[in-house]
């Protein structure tokens, strides 16, 4: 779908502490995502599945060291890592509501100096046409699921290389999330773009990812590949309905 | 009691010429609360500051005045750069009180500057629009024409096509260009502005650079009404404009200008022209600056995000 422009680049996080004010939310944790590799972090409400992606953008009080590719970047600036080539879908859209859609997408190409950002914006007007149909529209006036596929298209834009998604499919309809689902594998599998994503729907996100961790209070109580946590009797109870 | 309609047009015509001033030092106001939800309350001191730039530039060194303007806007500007990334930027933005004591700091420290380099008399500026430029076909008189029977200045109409010119100035640079999108961006979610990459900071010092200039441009146009420029010139323009600001929702551009507008002809129709035959002459700046406070009180009250305000206005 993307050209080929992305390197891959793998992700590092040792011994990731994260805490707002007093309460100390992410007690150590240490995980890897490999170069063009999936990563699923799964966990229950409040595990600390947001901060860890927040905290790997410097977005919190962190401390410990985050490692892309061969930079450290524990104590690099938010914009500054995105320029890095990390994007971020955070939880609850991140749009910009009083933007239109169109200015959402080029404001998400913010930091390419290519000439290739109209090619990409018309891609995601195809992918998305519920997008296309409202280009002028007010990001704030798309409906839930229109935001979500707004945000989604809008970290995609700055071609990253690492994308960190929190709960993509959060209020998409099932048709939905598994198109953006396989588009997320194609553009993996295409494009050797490295992911690592937090998501309630274990099953799918299982399916599209080789590794995975699951958190518990800020601590990471079990990791393996993604189908020994498929077949895991208690990640099965917990997370797959099982 | 006589009402004298014949002179509701002057009346109307001087306040959409205040309001157009209150107009544009309210867009000042509001590029900043926009970005940052504060209010910055030396937007009007630096404003006076511009506007003696101009001052010294025209009058002491016999620049071409609108040469002065423009060089007085970009020292403004370059000003207001320096403010955010020196007094503000340090501070944590999401806790008001610190920044908003800065602001109100910088307020006395310029106008304390001011007073000591230019002591607190009226200095004569140049009016831009006195006379009207010789290829001008006279129709009533050098400095006005006849509207509706009653003159409209050359002086009002220089000065709405001014704010026009702005504006639309403002419009290019907000919606066409790189850094008007990042503002726009940051106007509307930091946190998402950073994760596409844009430094917020930088992006900040470029919303005051622009309310500077436009700030100074406002105290420029407002100086020949006041006799000329002083370090106080500013003082009840910046309360006037707070309620403009405040009827357009703080959060609105379109509405600040309106609001500003609509103060302003509140302030010379109903409170003057309608003042004077009620009240007589002697009350006539204690109600003006009365009906600003109301305007200001009733809209926060009925509507706390203005006429035109979209979010709601957090208290500073
Ligand atoms: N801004 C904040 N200030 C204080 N505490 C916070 C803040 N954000 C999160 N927390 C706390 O940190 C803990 C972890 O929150 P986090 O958002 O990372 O959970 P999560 O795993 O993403 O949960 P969910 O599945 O509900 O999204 C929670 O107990 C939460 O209350
Ligand atoms: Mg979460």
């Amino acid at each position: 779908m993307v050209d080929d422009v992305f390197d891959e680049v793998g992700l590092k996080v040792e011994d990731l502490h994260a805490s707002y004010g007093a309460v100390e939310v992410l007690r150590g944790l240490d995980f890897e995502v490999a170069a063009k590799g999936v990563s699923v972090i799964l966990g229950a409400n409040g595990a600390g599945k947001t901060t860890t992606l927040r905290a790997i953008c410097n977005m919190c009080n962190t401390s410990g060291k985050v490692t892309l590719g061969d930079d450290d970047i524990t104590r690099t600036g938010t914009a500054e890592i995105v320029r890095k080539g990390v994007a971020h879908v955070p939880q609850g859209r991140g749009t910009f509501p009083e933007l239109s859609v169109l200015d959402n997408l080029m404001i998400g190409a913010y930091t390419r100096k290519d000439k290739e950002v109209k090619d990409d914006v018309d891609r995601w007007f195809e992918i998305f046409p519920r997008l296309s149909e409202r280009s002028d529209q007010l990001a704030g006036s798309l409906s839930g699921g229109e935001q979500q596929m707004l945000a989604v298209a809008r970290a995609l834009m700055c071609r990253p290389r690492l994308l960190l998604l929190d709960e993509p499919s959060l209020g998409l309809a099932p048709l939905i999330i598994e198109d953006l689902f396989e588009r997320f594998t194609t553009l993996n599998k295409e494009t050797g773009l490295t992911m690592l994503v937090v998501e309630q729907n274990a099953n799918l996100a299982l399916d599209m990812a080789d590794y995975g961790y699951v958190i518990e209070s800020g601590e990471i109580t079990l990791s393996g590949s993604a189908e020994k946590l498929k077949n895991d009797p208690a990640v099965q109870e917990a997370y797959l309905g099982a | 009691m006589t009402w004298n309609f014949d002179v509701l047009p002057d009346f109307i015509f001087n306040g959409l010429s205040l309001g157009a001033i209150y107009g544009t030092v309210a867009l000042a106001l509001v590029l900043i609360f926009k970005a940052t939800t504060l209010i910055n309350f030396a937007t009007g001191e630096l404003a006076m500051l511009g506007a003696f730039l101009v001052y010294v530039l025209h009058m002491e060194q016999g620049l071409w005045l609108w040469l002065s303007m423009l060089l007085a806007m970009l020292l403004s500007a370059g000003l207001g750069v320096l403010i955010e990334r020196s007094l503000t930027r340090p501070f944590d933005p999401e806790d008001h009180l610190p920044v908003v004591l800065i602001t109100l700091g910088l307020f006395l420290i310029i106008n304390a500057v001011a007073g000591d380099i230019w002591n607190y008399q009226v200095r004569i500026l140049t009016n831009p629009f006195g006379k009207f430029p010789d290829w001008v076909p006279s129709v009533g008189g050098d400095r006005f024409v006849e509207v509706l029977g009653s003159r409209l200045k050359y002086q009002s109409i220089g000065i709405w096509v001014t704010l026009a010119v702005a504006l639309f100035v403002l419009g290019l640079i907000l919606n066409k260009t790189r850094a008007g999108l990042a503002f726009r961006a940051v106007s509307s979610n930091v946190e998402s502005a950073r994760l596409v990459g844009v430094h917020t900071g930088r992006t900040l010092g470029f919303g005051w650079a622009i309310a500077s200039a436009f700030g100074t441009l406002g105290a420029v146009l407002v100086a020949p009404q006041l006799g000329g420029v002083n370090p106080n010139m500013m003082a009840t323009i910046l309360i006037y404009a707070l309620a403009g600001a405040a009827l357009g929702g703080l959060d609105s551009l379109g509405g600040a200008v309106l609001g500003g507008i609509l103060v302003g002809l509140i302030q010379a129709v109903l409170v003057t022209w309608g003042g004077v035959v009620v009240f007589g002459q002697l009350y006539m700046s204690i109600l003006q600056l009365a009906a600003a406070f109301l305007i200001i009180l009733i809209v926060l009250l009925f509507r706390p995000s203005g006429l035109f305000g979209t979010r709601r206005v957090e208290r500073v």
